[in-house]
């Protein structure tokens, strides 16, 4: 097991590094950013200025070198737009984005198992229809869609939520402010939480109903009712367990995608979290932000990853990593 | 021929199974509507000539100011809806229809020799595949188009493309493993086939039954990738029509009540992502028969 974790901590750095190198080398031959910075009626001087101030007139590898030592050190440089550390800009505000994040992907995974669980026991009851037509919608819907049909039902018909922003926040420790205290900041959060988990919630709903479906047919769940059990038993010990293990992997390989609809939740209730700073670099060409967004990103799904295989052994005692 | 298609199972069961027969024709409604919209629709809306300032913002026809040929009503630039609409569709069809056919013709290419050659160019391509896999295919098509800012239409294909043809090569990978030693296989390898065509006559047309559902559930959600990135700002050029960015106009309005800015073009980008996935549910039903509906 130790050996597994190990191995797997390396692939992933090799991952990283592959990134990074990706990124980089895009940004190298596309777009200039000092056009953008130094502004369309610069001189030639003013211009070249501008590219030695941020050491864009080094070789490529020189410059990658350099990325890579400071990285490691957790400088990810300046950002070109607003010359502050890129690492500060994306630190302040991925307090925003983590309990934004957090929030929508227990919403889904609590309400999409249970509903999943729920609509399994009597497939053909219309309360079972109702929820399996809910989330045929759920994921023919794009997040986006979602979360403006949200704003105009609760904020602007029935006006009983906000319909953007992070309402009232508190400090806890250091750059965190929360929003998990207040009746304001919780209001605020309803919206883009079930926004940004109603896709995974309607995946995870369907996958949960089509497991128990077939786990409950199986000869051990026959079994099991046949020793006595209760429903119960029946239910979670027996049939859930084993129809968690493809639910669990959907669910983190479908990390980087919450990661990606969150910067498009973030930009419908101007939340002001980190995806939100990344679609605003897109559009200045602030590369900076851009890779280090990425890097992080990178490396917060390979770190979630390594946590499911490990779930893994703990949920299914056959598997064991040798 | 055709009677031997009408006795089928596969046509008796699509048949019988209404939520496909429902999906399809929601899907062949807004299909025809695209391909036709420039004889059906009462306006070019990419046509500044026939755009008018004063028939900005008009409410569809059956409510209070509304106003003939606007059945659903106008955008702020004095656009009528429903042609907006016909012509969105037709980018969202264009976008999908291409990204499937390149990305699946690149991903069962790479997925089947992978699968069959295995060894150092399975072990290369799997984590390429993996490195794509752990990044999410909107993530990276939206980085792609934030780099290469302002290519139209095929700059759009291309990115989801780079960014989505993983899945196939993956799902080819699988189910090329699962048919590679089968009998028919081996008696073609035994009766001295090359391996080109063991590949193409014997293991691709087994193989590819999975690659069919994979595609039909990626069209909906290329469709749903292609609105998002036009409704964020990297899609489709802004003088190019998108339902995607429809929405993203629609949205400035909502809080004026303007609702059918956002809601009209939102119930055709819903019809045709639910109609494919009605058919996409059948599919993998007729497919892996253990599925099957109890």
């Amino acid at each position: 097991m130790f050996a597994y974790i190990v191995r797997r901590i390396a692939q992933s750095f090799i991952v990283l590094l592959a990134v990074s190198l990706i990124c980089f080398a895009i940004f190298q031959f596309m777009g200039d950013p000092v056009l953008t910075l130094a502004g369309r009626y610069a001189t030639q001087e003013q211009q070249e200025m501008v590219r030695r101030s941020l050491g864009l007139d080094k070789p490529f590898y020189t410059q990658y070198l350099a990325f890579l030592g400071n990285a490691a050190h957790g400088d990810f440089g300046l950002s070109y737009v607003t010359q502050v550390p890129v690492l500060r800009l994306i630190f302040e505000r991925l307090p925003a984005s983590i309990e934004l994040a957090v929030t929508a992907m227990f919403l889904s995974l609590f309400l999409g198992i249970a509903l999943g669980v729920v609509s399994s026991l009597k497939p053909h009851s219309p309360g079972s229809r109702v929820i399996m037509t809910g989330s045929l919608f759920g994921i023919s819907l794009p997040t986006f869609l979602v979360g403006i049909l949200l704003i105009l039902i609760f904020a602007v018909l029935l006006r009983v939520l906000p319909p953007f922003g992070r309402g009232r926040v508190v400090k806890v420790v250091g750059n965190w402010r929360t929003g998990f205290l207040t009746i304001d900041g919780l209001r605020h959060l309803i919206l883009p939480a079930l926004t940004l988990g109603m896709y995974q919630l309607a995946v995870l709903l369907r996958l949960t109903r089509g497991g128990m479906l077939e786990a409950l047919q199986e000869d051990y769940t026959r079994t099991a009712w046949a020793k006595g059990l209760s429903q119960r038993i029946v239910m979670f010990k027996h049939a859930l367990r084993n129809v968690l293990i493809p639910v669990v992997t959907i669910a983190g390989l479908q990390m980087g995608e919450l990661i990606a609809f969150s910067i498009v939740t973030e930009s419908i209730f101007q939340w002001p979290g980190s995806g939100n700073l990344l679609l605003t670099s897109i559009y200045e060409t602030d590369h900076p932000v851009i890779v280090a967004y990425v890097m992080i990103t990178a490396l917060i799904v390979l770190t979630i990853n390594i946590f499911i295989d490990i779930l893994y052994g703990i949920l299914n005692p056959k598997i064991s990593y040798d | 021929m055709t009677r031997r298609l009408l006795q089928s199972k596969f046509l008796s069961h699509y048949v019988r199974d209404r939520s496909a027969v429902v999906g399809s024709v929601i899907l062949l409604i807004v299909l025809l509507g695209a391909i036709f919209a420039p004889l059906i629709a009462p306006q070019n809306p990419y046509d500044p000539r026939t755009l008018s300032l004063q028939d900005s913002l008009k409410p569809p026809i059956w409510m209070e100011g509304g106003q003939a040929p606007f059945l659903l009503g106008t955008d702020d630039q004095g656009r009528d809806i429903l042609s907006t609409i016909l012509y969105g569709c037709r980018t969202s069809f264009l976008v999908g229809f291409s990204v499937i056919l390149i990305a699946g013709t690149i991903g069962v290419t790479v997925g089947l020799l992978a699968a069959f050659y295995s060894g150092i160019l399975d072990a290369v391509t799997m984590r390429i595949a993996d490195t794509f896999f752990s990044f999410s295919t909107t993530l990276m098509a939206m980085l792609l188009l934030g780099i290469f800012k302002g290519g139209g239409i095929p700059l759009v294909i291309l990115a989801i493309v780079i960014a989505d043809w993983v899945r196939y090569a993956r799902t080819m990978r699988g189910s090329v493993l699962g048919v590679k030693e089968d009998d028919y296989v081996q008696a073609a390898r035994a009766c001295g086939g090359s391996n080109l065509r063991i590949m193409i006559r014997h293991i691709l047309p087994n193989a590819i039954p999975p690659i069919l559902v994979v595609a039909a559930v990626d069209f909906g959600a290329v469709v749903m990738l292609e609105a998002t990135l036009s409704f964020l700002g990297v899609g489709v050029p802004i003088n190019k029509p998108s339902l995607g960015m429809m929405i993203s106009l629609g949205k400035n309005y909502i809080y004026a009540g303007k609702w059918w800015l956002t809601i009209f073009p939102g119930a055709a980008l819903i019809s045709i992502v639910l109609g494919i996935n009605l058919l996409a549910d059948w599919l993998r039903e007729e497919i892996n028969p253990k599925l099957k509906k109890r």
